[in-house]
């Protein structure tokens, strides 16, 4: 090719440079937030609100305002907490719950992620099944407790067909709602590119959904969490493991307050810290990683 | 020297069926909705892209130019009239990046690489080698949402060109930049149009950008699109956008182009 008056060679190397120019002007730098300023923003202000509670429940029963087998002082709940822990058994309540919660959970994903799959791709299986998969979610799972006492009986079967029934729906729908919503750009990107039927959904659609797939987890594991502790609390019986519900059981029938009082403190607390400890950190990887607003805070 | 031939007034190319095409448009047809109400939106395109061959689509907002693209993508079919790409599956850049969020730039690559059938060992050395060639070397670990509009791309077209296909059609993908950005993105894909001896069908509204950049300036009319008329692009090169014939050419193109928009506006 002829070359016009100014020189190729000279003109690429001024492009070179002024395109080097341009990417430093447009990168954008990640930085790390430092230890300080997590400490100050994420756990100053919980540790702030529990100190609250504490306080104003402390002063409640300074002022008597009712009495001490109804509400126990703060350090009734330590002292029953001290003496499970002294006595060996603290870990084993816990762990039985949340083993029996995480083994339900795990089943209730192999089973909801096949099915929110079918609902979402098959137009068939979504008329059928979508409808009662968005009902199911909004019934309360304690309302499957005596049918599957009845079914089952008192068993550890009973417990995990409760979780069963209320965390398969909210995996799936969370998987479909994360299907609906990937951009069809990136579906056709990945049809050009030659992405189509199980290639498609293992490398493109699945990946593209998985923000909300991943928030239809933490609402499984929710509905798990929940359903489990309905069912201890409904379907307890010495034959089973003591787990935290059949504790809060038991406690009551003592009319153990402080016992109660620790037990729902207890449930809170492997709630909160199981989704603190798995899923929390798994959303916010998954999130921070494509740059999507929610992971900024 | 010569700036350009203007061919073929009338608006309806020959098609001759013995000369190899990267892309043979033929008498394509499309029109959307249902059947008693459907919209025509392309009226007998017929077009051919030559092997080797850079071709911009030039035409109003509207008239058809991301349709047409999808048909040859194989995205969507014609209502009447075919299509052939001998070459394979076309690669197709939209005008959004289209990147993949959850993927780093360098694996982006690698998945077409991969989707192509390509060896895992040979995939990265393959992806880096891609990223040189659009001159974005240090690139390969970077979130795309890291990178900005112009990287963002050339990573896209590094993809594209990593499904090593002869046909590589273009949605106009430097419309969102800015001036300087797109002038270097011009110059990058005339260098690696001239290094890989693609077909590239090039989109753009931009009459300056189609003859800055083609061999051959195709006009559609706007509903239904036609092709209206074609320019053949003589000015060497390396060109510039600022280059004198460039501006001439364009000058008497974006006067036909006002033509036909306003030809919509009397009815
Ligand atoms: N899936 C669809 N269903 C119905 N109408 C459509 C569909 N896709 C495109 N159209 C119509 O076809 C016409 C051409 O659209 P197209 O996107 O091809 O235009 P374009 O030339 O690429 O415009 P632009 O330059 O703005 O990108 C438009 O009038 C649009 O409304
Ligand atoms: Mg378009």
């Amino acid at each position: 090719m002829a070359s016009t008056d100014t020189s190729p060679q000279a003109e690429s190397q001024d492009l070179a440079g002024l395109e080097a120019g341009l990417d430093a002007l447009d990168s954008v730098r990640v930085e790390r937030t430092p230890f300080t300023q997590v400490l100050l923003h994420k756990v100053l202000p919980p540790a702030v609100a529990v100190v609250l509670v504490l306080a104003v429940w402390k002063v409640l029963v300074l002022a008597h305002v009712t009495d001490d087998y109804k509400l126990p002082d703060p350090s009734a709940v330590w002292h029953s907490l001290h003496e499970l822990w002294l006595r060996g058994t603290l870990l084993d309540i816990v762990w039985t719950s949340v083993s029996r919660g995480l083994l339900g959970f795990l089943a209730a994903l192999v089973l909801g992620t096949p099915l929110g799959l079918l609902v979402a791709r098959v137009r068939f299986v979504r008329a059928a099944l979508g409808p009662i998969l968005s009902g199911l979610q909004s019934l309360p799972s304690v309302a499957w407790v005596p049918a599957a006492v009845i079914w089952l009986g008192i068993t550890d079967s009973a417990m995990y067909a409760v979780i069963l029934l209320g965390a398969v729906p909210s995996i799936a729908n969370g998987l479909v709602s994360g299907i609906d919503q990937v951009p069809p750009l990136y579906l056709r990107a990945g049809r050009t590119l030659g992405a189509t039927g199980a290639r498609g959904a293992w490398h493109i659609l699945l990946p593209a959904a998985l923000p909300g797939y991943i928030a239809g987890l933490k609402q499984g594991w929710a509905f798990s969490w929940r359903s489990l502790m309905a069912a201890e609390l409904i379907a307890s019986s010495p034959d089973l493991g003591l787990g935290l519900g059949q504790y809060l059981e038991n406690a009551r029938t003592d009319s153990d307050m402080p016992g109660v009082l620790l037990g729902i403190l207890l449930i809170l607390f492997v709630g909160i810290a199981i989704d603190l400890i798995v899923f929390s950190p798994l959303e916010r990887r998954v999130l921070r990683s494509r740059g999507l607003a929610a992971a900024a805070r | 020297m010569a700036p350009a031939l203007t061919t073929d007034p009338s608006g309806t190319a020959v098609v001759d069926d013995d000369i190899p095409a990267a892309v043979r448009i033929d008498h394509v047809h499309k029109s959307f909705g249902r059947a008693g109400a459907a919209q025509p939106v392309l009226d007998d395109i017929t077009l051919d892209v030559r092997p080797g061959e850079f071709v911009c689509l030039l035409g109003a907002s509207g008239c058809g130019k991301s349709t047409l693209l999808n048909l040859v993508a194989g995205l969507d079919r014609p209502t009447a009239g075919t299509i052939e790409v001998p070459g394979g599956r076309p690669a197709l850049m939209f005008q959004e990046h289209a990147l993949f969020p959850w993927l780093t730039a360098g694996r982006n690559i690698e998945l077409a690489l991969r989707l192509r059938g390509v060896a895992r060992a040979e995939r990265r050395p393959e992806a880096e080698r891609l990223l040189e060639l659009v001159r974005l070397d240090g690139a390969y670990g970077k979130r795309v949402h890291e990178l900005s509009g112009g990287m963002r791309q050339r990573v896209a077209l590094a993809r594209a060109l990593a499904q090593d296909s002869r046909l590589l059609l273009m949605d106009e993908p430097f419309a969102a930049l800015d001036a300087i950005t797109r002038d270097v993105l011009h110059h990058e894909l005339t260098r690696i149009w001239s290094e890989t001896q693609l077909s590239v069908l090039f989109v753009t509204h931009n009459v300056r950008e189609a003859v800055r950049l083609a061999q051959r300036v195709v006009l559609l009319s706007s509903r239904p699109g036609r092709v209206a008329r074609e320019w053949t692009v003589g000015i060497p090169q390396p060109r510039r956008i600022e280059d004198a014939a460039v501006a001439d050419l364009s000058v008497e193109i974006t006067e036909e182009l006002r033509g036909e928009i306003r030809r919509h506006g009397k009815h």
